[in-house]
């Protein structure tokens, strides 16, 4: 009977001086432990590449993602993404609807964050028609991105978690996000397509009990981070499941376009908040976290330091909440309240050419960015001096994120490509729009 | 004004490559002649005084108005400097559509590239890999974001069903997939020959099968 001696390498040698896991190179056979496997023919192994197909539908690839996989052996060489399951052609849909309809076309984009999709929507409408909104609109708004940003990074690292095995974080993460899915219904009266935002204002004031349910989140919110913090960030799993994957370069990562956190991961300090600033977020006291090393776990560590940045923002926000109206006093864009519509002729008038009509923005163009979750969401109207937008093009920063997964999983492990895959933060309904 | 639009009429002062400049709503616009702009857009990102070194997207724009050509538009930002630049083609829609590919300056625009070829039918000259992205590869209902696209496409419902319910199955896998597993050879002889004569995705005929 031939024994045959099969050496396999440890995905580790263990810790090096900054606490990081180190990672062999892939492709040294000679280190690691010593396996030995007996039989009278060898099996088969090297030779051919094998092809994997992942997806459509596979909890991993968070959503209709179809991944094809080129292996040699459990190396990936390479990855072909294909995308478009999800497609429901938006943009094409807005060129059909008056801007305050597309609102509701947005809700659908980010789903996980539809606040900020709704933001930045009004926004871009608004430098259009160059409308100043009202001080206690833009506090709200900030308010509104702030929560959307928040519940966006907990289903991200719920599930990133998830896909790597740990299951508790994933119920800690999901039970904070209910609570703010708990405000996000008290104010818009739907938990996930809000539709906040109308040109010119907000569809509604914040209800009594927002602000002390928020204050009180903001208090206790942290605490649940501190759990996570101390179940993941040192965690021997996590860190060697992270540290060294997926790493992008700086100059890589401007030349792929990355966006938020991913960007930031690698070292670029660019936050569309501090860079390009909207809603005066200028004003705000608040830090921006940048990684180092490029990788997925300095993605977590970045979207982590992010939530804890953002409560600060909404406490600060809070404080300042000033009274006043939502909307602006224009009878163009603003409807008229509905006791006065029922008993004013004038206003009635606006009400009705205002809801047949539309809002008729002035011809030219326009694209406003927002620091999304997920990185630079961008809108970009062209107007041609009717109601409806002559284009409405968004920039996906999850699409352009998930153009770099071939990069960055190339020699990797088909395990490790999960957890690339999953630290790009890709939501398809964005990706596909 | 972008002082960046005055640097490049500076640079390249031969016969009209650089267009009107204008400006809406705060933003600079500039026009550059198709046949320069990958030099163009090469020169704003490589200049030390332009350094736009940042990609923010690529995509195209169709005006109602039939006269007017079809615009491609790349947004530029420099991320050392914090200024804006949109710069914009004009292709003629009553020729081809086509375009240089700015792959080899940023990686970013194979994505957005393949999206504006998917959408609007602008082929990329030197593309890598161009795609559709969004709609299926053997799509063929041609480009939905170009206006004379209808909203609800160009087949009827009954029409879209039964090319879904007939798609082969090797529509699935490109060629390229297929020869990375070497599974070509695993494959039944007939479906061999169709790939061979590149019958890929073809919807039998009703009538012959």
């Amino acid at each position: 009977m031939a024994t045959r001696r099969i050496e396999f390498n440890l995905a580790t040698t263990g810790l090096d001086p900054q606490g990081r896991a180190a990672r062999l190179p892939l492709g040294v056979a000679d280190r690691g432990g010593v396996g030995i496997l007996t039989g009278e023919d060898e099996p088969q192994l090297g030779g051919d590449h094998m092809l994997v197909n992942i997806g459509p539908q596979h909890p991993a690839t968070h959503g209709v993602l179809r991944l094809v996989v080129e292996l040699d052996g459990e190396v990936v060489v390479r990855v072909i993404p294909h995308i478009g399951y999800l497609h429901t052609g938006f943009e094409k849909l807005g060129e059909y609807r008056q801007y305050n309809q597309i609102v509701t076309l947005t809700d659908r984009m980010d789903y996980l964050a539809p606040m900020s999709n709704n933001v930045c929507l009004a926004l871009a409408v608004e430098k259009l028609m160059g409308l100043d909104i009202t001080e206690r609109c833009k506090v709200l708004r900030v308010i509104a991105c702030e929560l959307s940003r928040i519940i966006s990074h907990l289903v991200w690292m719920g599930t990133t978690a998830i896909d790597l095995g740990a299951f508790t974080p994933f119920l800690w993460c999901f039970q904070e996000r209910e609570r703010v899915y708990d405000l996000q219904e008290m104010w818009t009266g739907a938990r996930l397509t809000t539709s906040l935002t109308r040109v010119g204002g907000l569809m509604a004031d914040i209800p009594d009990g927002f602000e002390s349910g928020l204050r009180e989140f903001c208090k206790t919110f942290p605490n649940t981070l501190d759990e996570v913090d101390v179940m993941l960030t040192r965690n021997a799993i996590w860190c060697a499941r992270l540290q060294g994957i997926g790493i992008m370069s700086a100059e890589e990562a401007i030349n792929y376009s990355l966006s938020g956190p991913m960007l930031r991961a690698s070292g670029v300090p660019y936050d569309v908040r501090k860079d390009r600033p909207y809603l005066d977020y200028e004003s705000y006291d608040f830090e921006i976290p940048v990684g180092e090393h490029g990788d997925a776990y300095d993605r977590f560590l970045c979207r982590f330091e992010e939530m804890r940045q953002s409560v600060r923002i909404l406490e600060q926000a809070l404080d300042r909440l000033p009274d006043g109206p939502i909307n602006v006093s224009d009878p163009r864009v603003s409807l008229p309240p509905k006791t006065a519509a029922m008993s004013d002729m004038e206003a009635m008038i606006f009400h009705f050419k205002q809801v047949m009509e539309g809002i008729e923005t002035p011809v030219g163009e326009a694209y406003l960015p927002i620091e999304g979750p997920k990185g630079e969401l961008g809108y970009y109207f062209v107007s041609d001096g009717t109601a409806k937008p002559v284009r409405f093009r968004v920039r996906p920063p999850a699409f352009i994120n998930l153009a770099s997964l071939a990069k960055m999983a190339e020699g990797h492990l088909l395990s490790d490509l999960i957890a690339i895959n999953a630290s790009i933060d890709i939501v398809m309904g964005e990706v596909d729009r | 004004m972008n002082p960046s639009v005055q640097a490049l009429r500076h640079h390249f002062e031969e016969g009209g490559a650089i267009g009107r400049a204008l400006e809406s709503c705060g933003d600079t616009i500039v026009y550059v002649q198709a046949s320069m702009l990958p030099r163009a857009l090469e020169f704003l990102k490589v200049t030390p005084e332009q350094d736009y070194d940042y990609l923010v997207d690529v995509t195209a724009v169709e005006y109602r108005d039939a006269e007017r050509p079809l615009e491609l538009v790349y947004e530029l930002f420099s991320l050392r400097r914090r200024a804006q630049l949109r710069v914009k083609v004009e292709l003629d829609k009553s020729e081809d559509l086509v375009i240089d590919s700015i792959v080899p300056l940023w990686n970013a625009a194979n994505w957005l590239e393949r999206e504006v070829y998917d959408m609007f039918g602008v082929r990329f000259e030197g593309h890598p890999d161009l795609r559709r992205i969004l709609m299926w590869e053997t799509y063929s209902e041609g480009h939905p974001l170009r206006k004379d696209f209808p909203l609800r496409g160009r087949f009827s419902r009954s029409e879209q069903v039964r090319r879904a319910l007939n798609m082969n199955p090797e529509a699935h896998y490109s060629m390229e997939e297929l020869s990375i597993a070497q599974a070509y050879h695993e494959l039944p002889a007939d479906m061999r020959d169709r790939l061979a004569r590149d019958e890929r995705g073809k919807v039998p005929d009703p009538e012959s099968s």
